[in-house]
C-alpha cells in the first residue's frame, strides 16, 4: 500500500512556484506602487492618472525610452558591480564614492589633454574611470581582507570622503575657468571636447555607454561561470574555509570581489560625464552628480536577482521607474518628495521580497530533497556532518 | 526499587507499544507500519543506517511529529501525544544527540529550566539541586548541581541531560546515538547507568547505528531499513552477521586490513612539532610522527586533544610554531595549502561540508576545487567546460556517486555521496599521502564500507595514510599501526597487532597502561 499512497509530486506546480519566484521583485515593484497610491490619495491625486503618467513618461514614447535607457546605463554598470561583490559575499555599498572618483579622474584627464584624437581619449578616460573606481572600492578591500574592517561602514565613509574630495576639486583646482572669474563661481568644471563625447546611438541623449554596458554584463557573466578568477570569488563567497582549503587565497580574492566591483561603478561615473553631462557639476552633495545611481544600481542588481544578464532588463525597468516618476511628478503636481518615498519603498519592498524568494526557494530544494533521498526535510537540515539516523 | 513518579501521579511504567506506525513527509515516507515495543526493565535497541527512521520513529513517540497512522498504547492504554509536553507527562524522557542545554547555566538551573517553581515566582534551586543530588546518588551519576554546563566534559552533559528527564518523571527513556560523543570508558559508564535502570524498572530505547554498542547493551534489537521493519529479534538469539545484513540488505564483509603490506620509506615525517590550537593555548606539543608509503597510520583520541591541529598542521591550513614536517623528505613546512596540495598530499577533513566542500556548488565545481586553475581544468584563467563536465562523469561512475547531474548542487546529496565526491577529488590525484579526519563520521555502513575499500586500495599502491578517528574500531580494523593523541602529545604508537582496546582507552585518557590511576 505505501507504494501507491506515496506522495506524487506536481512538477507543474513546482515549475510554476519557481517562476513566481523569479517574478517576485516585479510583484513587489506592483505593492510598493499600491502603497504609494494611498499617499497619492492623501494628496487628493488620483492614483490611475498618476500611474499612467509614469507609464507614459517611462517607456510612452520613442524619446521617453530612449531617456530611461539612459538613465539605465550607470544603474546596470552598478548593478553588475554588485552582482560581482554579492558573489563574493562582501556588500559594497560605495557606488556613489566609486562613481564620483571615476568621474573625477576621467574628466581630470579630459580636460588636461585637448588634443587626442577622441577614440584614443575616451579609451583612455574609460580606463582611468575604471581606476578611480578600483581604488575606491579596493580600498575598502584591502581594510576588510587584512584589518578586518567591516565593508558596509568603510564603504559608505569612502561615499562621504569622495563628495568632499569632489567638492573640493570642483571649487578649486577644477573650476571652469570661466566660473573662476566669474562672480558666480558655480562649482563646475569646463567642458569636454566635442571629439570627447561619447557617441549617441539615436538622435536623443542615449550614447554607446548602453552597448558597452551589455557587453559588459555577458563579460562579467562568462567572468564569474566561465573563468578561474571567477571560479575563485564565489568559492571564497561561499565558504572561505573550503577556498583556502582548496589553495585559495581568500583575502586577496575579497580585495579583487570589491575592487572589481568598484571598477564597474567608476566607468558608470565616467560615463555620465562623457555621454551625458559633458562636464562635472555639484551642488555639495553626491545625489547631484550621481543621481543617486550608486544606490539604485545595487536595487537593480537585486530586482535581478543578483545575476548579470538578468540584471540588463532590471536596470531599464527601474530607469523607467525613476524616469516615469519624474514625468509623474510633473503632470500631477505632486510634491517631489513623494517620488523620493515612492522610490524608497520600491526599495524596500523589493529587498525584503528577495528574503521571501529565497526562503520559498529553500522549500522547494528541501522538498526536491526529501524526495530524492527518503529522507524528510527537517532532518536534512540538521548537518550532514553527524550521526543522524 | 520502583519507579518514582515525580511530583505526578503518573502510573508506572510497564509497557509501551507502538503498532502500525506511519509516519510521511511530503513525497516521502519515513516510516511505514513499523512496530516497536518496549517494557518495563528491558533495552530495546533500534538499529539501523542513517535514513532508516530510527529518529523518525522516536520523534513520533516523543510528540516531535505527528503520527499519520498507526497506534501508540502505553501501560495499555491507547495514547495520543500531540507534543513533547504531553510525552513528558506521559513519563516518556529523551537524551538528544545534542544537548539541549545553555552552557552558561548550572546543572540544576538547566534542569529546573521550564518547570514551575515550588515557590511560585521566586526560583527553588535549592530544592532542585537536593532532588538533584537524590538523583545523581542513585545513579552513580557524580554531578554537582551547582557545576556551570560549559565546564562540564560532553560524558557529564549527558548525565545532565539524563537527570533531567528523571527529574521530570520520566520511566520510559527514548536515547538518541548517545554514544557518538562518548570516549570508550565514558560509554561503559552509561551503559552501567542503564543497566542500572533497567534493573530499576525503567525501560529504556536505545537508538544506534554502531552493531557492536547494541549487542553490547540490549536485550533486543529492531532493524529498520528505509523506514521499514526488518525484524525484532533477542540479542542473545541473533548474530552481528545477520543484523549487518538486515540493516544493509545484502551481504556485508567487515573489511579487515589482514594482508602484510610491504611498507616503504617514510612519507610523512613530522619532527617536534608544536602549535598553538584554535583558542591559543598549546595545542601540539612536540610531536614526531612517521608514516611509511604503503602504510596506515591511526590516530586514535577523544575529540578536540589535537587531531585537527594536526590535520591542519600536515596539511599547511596552519602555522607551525617550532619543529617541521617532511614529505619524502623535502621540507613542507611553511607551505600553503595549495602548495602542499602540489606536493602530492590530500586531505580529507573532518568537517566536510565545512572544510572540504561548498554547499551551493555543483558536483563539477566542487570536484575541480583543488585544481582548477591547472591544465587541464583551465587554460589561460578560462575554465574548460567541456573537459571538466567529462572528468566529473567519470569520477561519478567510478566513484559510484548517485546523483541526478552533474549539476546538482553539494548541498542536495546525502552525506554518503558527499564524502564520495570529496574522495573522488582527493584520490583520483594519485596522492602520495592522505590524511583522512573522520573519513565515515556519519555514514552508513554501506558508505563507511566503500571508503574503507578506497583507503585500503590507496594504502595498496603505497600511498601514506594517516587516518584520524574517534571510532576506535575503525581504526583496530584498518590501521597498521595506532597511534593515540591526549592533549596535543603523542602517547604512544602500537602496532595494531599488539594493540588491545582496553589500552588504547586509557591511553586516550592520558593513562598508560600499568601506571596506577591517581585521582
Amino acid at each position: 500500500m505505501s507504494q501507491s499512497k506515496k506522495l506524487t509530486s506536481h512538477p507543474a506546480k513546482k515549475r510554476f512556484a519557481a517562476v513566481f519566484d523569479s517574478f517576485m521583485p516585479i510583484f513587489a515593484t506592483i505593492a510598493a506602487l499600491l502603497v504609494g497610491a494611498i499617499f497619492l490619495l492623501l494628496l487628493d491625486a488620483n492614483p490611475i492618472t498618476a500611474y499612467s503618467a509614469l507609464l507614459e513618461g517611462a517607456f510612452g514614447s520613442f524619446n521617453a525610452f530612449a531617456e530611461t535607457l539612459v538613465k539605465a546605463i550607470p544603474l546596470l554598470l552598478v548593478g553588475l558591480g554588485t552582482c560581482i561583490a554579492y558573489r563574493g559575499s562582501v556588500t559594497n555599498i560605495g557606488g556613489e564614492g566609486q562613481m564620483i572618483v571615476g568621474a573625477l579622474l576621467s574628466t581630470w584627464i579630459g580636460l588636461s589633454f585637448t588634443n587626442l584624437p577622441g577614440w584614443l581619449m575616451i579609451t583612455i578616460a574609460m580606463l582611468a574611470g575604471i581606476l578611480g573606481g578600483a581604488v575606491w572600492g579596493g580600498l575598502p578591500g584591502v581594510l576588510k581582507a587584512y584589518f578586518n574592517v567591516n565593508e558596509i561602514l568603510s564603504t559608505v565613509m569612502m561615499n562621504a570622503i569622495a563628495v568632499q574630495i569632489m567638492n573640493y576639486m570642483l571649487r578649486g583646482p577644477m573650476i571652469d575657468p570661466v566660473q573662476a572669474e566669474a562672480a558666480s563661481q558655480i562649482p563646475q568644471t569646463a567642458r569636454l571636447e566635442m571629439a570627447y563625447r561619447l557617441p549617441r546611438l539615436v538622435p536623443t541623449r542615449l550614447h554607446i555607454g548602453l552597448l558597452i554596458a551589455i557587453i559588459l554584463a555577458v563579460m562579467v557573466y562568462v567572468l564569474l561561470w566561465r573563468t578561474t578568477l571567477g571560479y575563485r570569488i564565489r568559492a571564497v563567497g561561499q565558504n572561505q574555509s573550503a577556498a583556502k582549503y582548496g589553495g585559495i587565497d581568500v583575502k586577496k580574492h575579497i580585495v579583487l570581489a570589491l575592487l572589481l566591483s568598484g571598477a564597474f561603478a567608476g566607468l558608470a561615473g565616467m560615463m555620465q560625464v562623457y555621454g551625458v553631462n559633458y562636464r562635472m557639476i555639484t551642488d555639495g552633495s553626491a545625489t547631484g552628480f550621481t543621481g543617486n545611481a550608486g544606490f539604485n544600481g545595487i536595487v537593480a542588481a537585486l530586482f535581478g536577482q543578483l545575476h548579470p544578464l538578468i540584471t540588463i532588463p532590471a536596470s531599464i525597468l527601474f530607469g523607467g521607474l525613476l524616469v516615469g516618476a519624474n514625468s509623474m511628478q510633473r503632470i500631477v503636481q505632486v510634491p517631489s518628495a513623494l517620488i523620493t518615498a515612492l522610490n524608497g519603498l520600491v526599495v524596500v519592498f523589493v529587498v525584503s521580497s528577495e528574503y521571501f524568494r529565497r526562503r520559498s526557494q529553500r522549500k522547494r530544494i528541501a522538498f526536491i530533497e526529501s524526495e530524492d533521498e527518503g529522507k524528510p526535510p527537517k532532518e536534512r537540515s540538521e548537518g550532514l556532518g553527524e550521526a543522524a539516523s | 526499587m520502583e519507579i518514582r513518579a515525580d511530583q505526578t501521579n503518573k502510573t508506572p511504567f510497564t509497557s509501551l507499544q507502538m503498532r502500525n506506525v506511519c509516519k510521511r513527509f511530503p513525497g516521502v515516507l519515513a516510516n511505514c507500519e513499523v512496530d516497536f515495543d518496549v517494557v518495563s526493565g528491558e533495552v530495546h535497541a533500534l538499529l539501523g543506517e542513517n535514513g532508516a527512521g530510527k529518529s523518525t520513529l522516536m520523534k513520533v513517540l516523543y510528540g516531535m511529529y505527528k503520527l499519520d497512522d498507526g497506534e501508540i498504547i502505553l501501560n495499555g492504554q491507547p495514547v495520543t501525544i500531540q507534543n513533547p509536553t504531553v510525552a513528558i507527562n506521559h513519563g516518556i524522557g529523551m537524551i538528544h544527540q545534542h544537548f539541549m542545554l545553555v552552557p552558561t547555566l548550572t546543572v540544576a538551573e538547566n534542569v529546573a529550566l521550564g518547570l514551575p517553581s515550588s515557590k511560585g515566582p521566586l526560583t527553588d534551586l535549592d530544592v532542585v539541586s537536593e532532588r538533584i543530588v537524590q538523583l545523581a546518588s542513585t545513579y552513580n551519576l557524580k554531578i554537582d548541581p551547582s557545576a556551570l554546563i560549559w565546564q562540564l566534559s560532553v560524558g557529564q552533559q549527558q548525565r545532565v541531560e539524563i537527570i533531567k528527564a528523571l527529574y521530570r518523571g520520566a520511566s520510559l527513556l527514548l536515547l538518541d546515538e548517545p554514544t557518538a560523543v562518548l570516549t570508550p570508558q565514558e560509554v561503559d559508564e552509561l551503559f552501567l547507568i542503564m543497566r542500572q535502570m533497567t534493573s530499576d524498572g525503567y525501560g529504556l530505547g536505545f537508538i544506534s547505528h554502531k552493531l557492536h554498542e547494541v549487542v553490547e547493551i540490549s536485550d533486543r534489537i529492531t532493524v529498520l531499513r528505509n523506514g521499514r521493519k526488518i525484524g525484532t529479534q533477542l540479542t542473545s538469539a541473533v548474530t552481528k552477521q545477520t543484523l549487518a545484513n538486515w540493516m544493509v540488505g545484502r551481504e556485508i564483509t567487515f573489511i579487515t586490513s589482514n594482508d602484510k603490506m610491504d611498507q616503504g620509506e617514510v612519507r610523512i615525517d613530522m619532527q617536534a612539532v608544536s602549535c598553538p590550537s584554535q583558542r591559543g593555548t598549546e595545542g601540539l606539543r612536540h610531536i614526531d610522527l612517521q608514516i611509511h608509503s604503503g602504510e596506515i597510520v591511526g590516530l586514535a583520541g577523544v575529540s578536540g586533544n589535537g587531531q585537527l591541529e594536526l590535520a591542519e598542521v600536515v596539511t599547511g591550513l596552519r602555522p607551525i610554531k617550532e619543529g617541521r614536517v617532511l614529505l619524502d623528505g623535502e621540507d613542507i613546512t611553511g607551505l600553503i595549502p595549495g602548495q602542499v596540495t602540489e606536493k602530492g598530499l590530500s586531505y580529507v577533513p573532518e568537517e566536510r561540508m565545512k572544510d572540504g566542500m561548498i554547499r551551493d556548488f555543483n558536483i563539477s565545481e566542487n570536484l575541480i576545487l583543488r585544481e582548477h586553475h591547472k591544465w587541464p581544468f583551465s587554460k589561460k584563467g578560462f575554465l574548460r567546460i567541456p573537459y571538466i563536465n567529462e572528468h566529473t562523469d567519470k569520477l561519478v561512475e567510478q566513484f559510484r556517486i548517485k546523483t541526478p547531474s552533474r549539476m546538482t548542487l553539494a548541498k542536495n546529496l546525502s552525506g554518503g555521496n558527499i564524502q564520495k565526491v570529496l574522495l573522488a577529488r582527493e584520490l583520483s590525484r594519485s596522492p602520495r599521502a592522505i590524511v583522512a579526519a573522520q573519513p565515515t563520521r556519519g555514514l552508513d555502513i554501506g558508505a563507511s564500507e566503500y571508503v574503507h575499500e578506497q583507503l585500503l586500495e590507496q594504502r595498496k599502491l603505497g600511498t601514506a595514510i594517516l587516518l584520524i578517528s574517534e571510532d576506535l574500531d575503525e581504526i583496530m580494523a584498518l590501521a597498521d599501526r595506532i597511534a593515540v593523541i591526549y592533549e596535543g602529545q603523542i602517547m604512544d604508537v602500537l602496532p595494531r597487532l599488539t594493540a588491545t582496546k582496553e589500552d588504547l582507552g586509557l591511553l586516550m585518557a592520558g593513562v598508560h597502561p600499568g601506571e596506577t590511576i591517581q585521582n
